[in-house]
């Protein structure tokens, strides 16, 4: 049709004007679509790395819970929970298994000369199983000591049921290897040692101190009625301990990670925003310019709504190629981004290996980039057009 | 054909509002234009000419009075029917030419055609009439600024021709034109004439209201 081809021709002969449109379209498109890939990548690795501890509450003392999740070193470091109060959780939890836990940390030699640091967790022997699943190996029994280790850390040193370690210098027997349990919100034992609480307080010398008191719920509704139990036993007086469940923890979790991503798409969005300024601009400056062709057109017969046609397909044009070509660069840079983000968050981890970045989410943020673009353009054209459309042709005819 | 006049104006008059005070540009003009007419309006700048012929091509409504084209009141039309009236029964032709810049001598004749929904062989029509108005194959494809003032005054005339409307409306069609080229785009419209078209033409000049039967004489919005 000759209005299309018409607003074609138009963009042709100011062509470095479309492009500098077209460029900020592009510009706009691919922040959306890569930033919400960047988002939804972010998105996927949390909910791939973290395990869904749905019947675990954990508590932590009051003091400590500066950081984002009981695994958070400085509640190992800062302050403990009391013996005293631990047989407190236990009265309220019951009948529910109540596991406290030790954490600490030490130099730990693999052998063949080779050693590093890691963190050490004291569990009671009979909570173990209750708590961690085996890859091989055996559980530690009561009256033979043994370690157990996480199957990162027994990856990377080679370490196999049967081998000895020496923890600050203290030899010990490794019973079994852990189970990958992923980012947890009570223990992490992946990276760790988990040895026997009576060995783990011989070793440090500390009693009657611990970090993390995990109650493992056996149903789950009655989360909220442990939790209250809890509560109301330790917390009457002041806040002794924080009590959190791990459906909570991870509804948190997921709720700072969307919110993650609403923000990067606002960014995006601005620079959208940006692009359709430039757009609306451009398309006044061609209404200005042609106001006298404009009235030329309506004076031999043109209708308003074909001059609104013209201008419309105009920013559409310009619309359609930044999004084309925004959709192609953010498909090639969010992937890139994407990886880049992976490699960082799960840098020396195994977590991320096998995470796909190309899922339905990111297409979805692609295509939503592109037809945000396309839309953004249309409405940016929207006034200049209408402003076109209804000019008196007399006037329009005089102009300049 | 009836005896019916093509144009009618009955107590046409226009008034701009302005904060100086209003400007009356046509005041209480009555006149008719029969088919196959040849006129010449005429008068000094400033004597509502311009607004005559933005009357008769439908462009402007009257402040008061009626207008009636072909018989039917076009004063109190919608913007898109009075569209419609100057699409099919109105050809312009301007001083400046007004060729749209980015169409080529062929599209621009096409143009007009192109905006009447489902009309066959706009590309033959257009050439046809090209070729009437003495535009050589040769130029169909050129753009407007290719074009000599006169070559684009012939193909603005195609393009006002094209729809073959009952009524040629021509604002000072020589102005911008040398007086042999003027001639000519003269002895076009005259030839139009005689093939039966009704042509209005405003303009100052004696020798091009020389060609014109009849001579309407406006001065300050009013024929004398």
């Amino acid at each position: 049709m000759i209005f299309f081809s018409f607003a074609v021709r138009n963009l042709k002969r100011h062509w470095i004007r479309s492009s500098l449109s077209i460029i900020g379209i592009i510009i706009g498109v691919v922040a959306i679509a890569s930033l919400g890939i960047m988002g939804n990548s972010i998105n996927l690795l949390v909910a791939n790395v973290i395990t869904d501890v749905g019947d675990t509450v954990v508590i932590t003392p009051h003091t400590a819970f500066v950081g984002t999740f009981a695994g958070d070193p400085r509640t190992a470091t800062d302050a403990a929970i009391p013996s005293r109060e631990v047989a407190e959780i236990r009265r309220a939890a019951n009948p529910h298994r109540t596991i406290p836990v030790l954490q600490g940390a030490d130099e730990v030699e693999f052998g063949r000369g080779r050693s590093g640091y890691a963190r050490i967790i004291g569990l009671a022997p009979g909570d173990i199983p209750a708590l961690l699943n085996l890859a091989e190996g055996q559980y530690p029994r009561q009256n033979q000591p043994g370690a157990l280790i996480g199957i990162h850390l027994a990856r990377e040193y080679g370490i196999a049921p049967g081998a000895r370690l020496r923890i600050g210098g203290e030899s010990i027997r490794v019973a079994g290897v852990l189970a990958e349990r992923g980012l947890a919100f009570d223990i992490n034992p992946d990276y760790a040692i988990v040895v026997p609480d009576s060995w783990y307080e011989n070793h440090f010398g500390v009693s009657d101190a611990y970090p993390v008191v995990i109650v493992r719920v056996s149903d789950i509704d009655e989360i909220d009625t442990v939790k209250e139990a809890i509560e109301s036993r330790l917390n009457r007086r002041k806040e002794v301990v924080d009590v959190a469940d791990s459906r909570e923890i991870l509804r948190q979790y997921k709720e700072v990670y969307r919110q993650i991503t609403v923000f990067l798409l606002a960014i995006g969005g601005i620079s959208l925003v940006i692009a359709a300024v430039n757009i609306l601009n451009v398309m006044y400056i061609s209404v200005t310019e042609r106001i006298r062709e404009i009235g030329v057109m309506r004076s031999i017969g043109a209708q308003r709504r074909d001059i609104l046609r013209i201008f419309l397909y105009e920013a559409m044009i310009l619309g359609l190629i930044g999004a084309i070509i925004g959709g192609v660069v953010s498909a090639a840079s969010g992937y890139l981004i994407s990886v880049v983000a992976l490699d960082l968050v799960t840098a020396g981890m195994a977590f991320g290996e096998g995470l796909t970045v190309f899922d339905p989410g990111a297409v979805g943020y692609i295509i939503f980039g592109m037809a945000f673009g396309v839309a953004t353009s249309i409405a940016a054209g929207f006034y200049p057009a209408w402003r076109a459309a209804h000019l008196n042709p007399i006037d329009a005819m005089r102009a300049r | 054909m009836s005896d019916e006049p093509l144009l009618l104006f009955e107590d046409v008059s226009k008034i701009y509002p302005l904060p100086a005070g209003d400007v009356v540009a046509l005041d209480r003009v009555s006149l008719t234009v029969d088919p196959g007419e040849f006129i010449a309006v005429m008068g000094p700048s400033g004597s509502g000419k311009s607004t005559l012929l933005n009357m008769m091509g439908c462009l402007d409504i009257p402040t008061s009075g009626k207008i009636y084209l072909s018989g039917r009141e076009v004063s109190s039309m919608s913007d898109d029917d009075l569209t419609r009236i100057r699409r099919d029964q109105i050809g312009f032709v301007f001083q400046q030419f007004n060729l749209i810049p980015l169409l080529s001598a062929i599209e621009n004749v096409e143009f007009p055609l192109l905006l009447t929904a489902g009309r066959a062989e706009n590309r033959r029509r257009a050439g046809e009439v090209l070729a009437a108005v003495g535009i050589g194959a040769s130029h169909f494809f050129h753009r407007p600024g290719e074009l000599s003032g006169g070559e684009q005054q012939r193909v603005a005339i195609a393009r006002a021709l094209a729809n073959d409307p009952d009524l040629l409306l021509c604002d000072e069609p020589t102005g911008n034109l040398d007086s042999k080229t003027g001639t000519l785009i003269m002895e076009l419209l005259a030839a139009e004439n005689r093939r039966g078209k009704t042509v209005v033409i405003v303009t100052h000049d004696p020798e091009v209201a020389a060609y014109a039967r009849r001579t309407i004489r406006l001065v300050d919005g009013r024929i004398v």
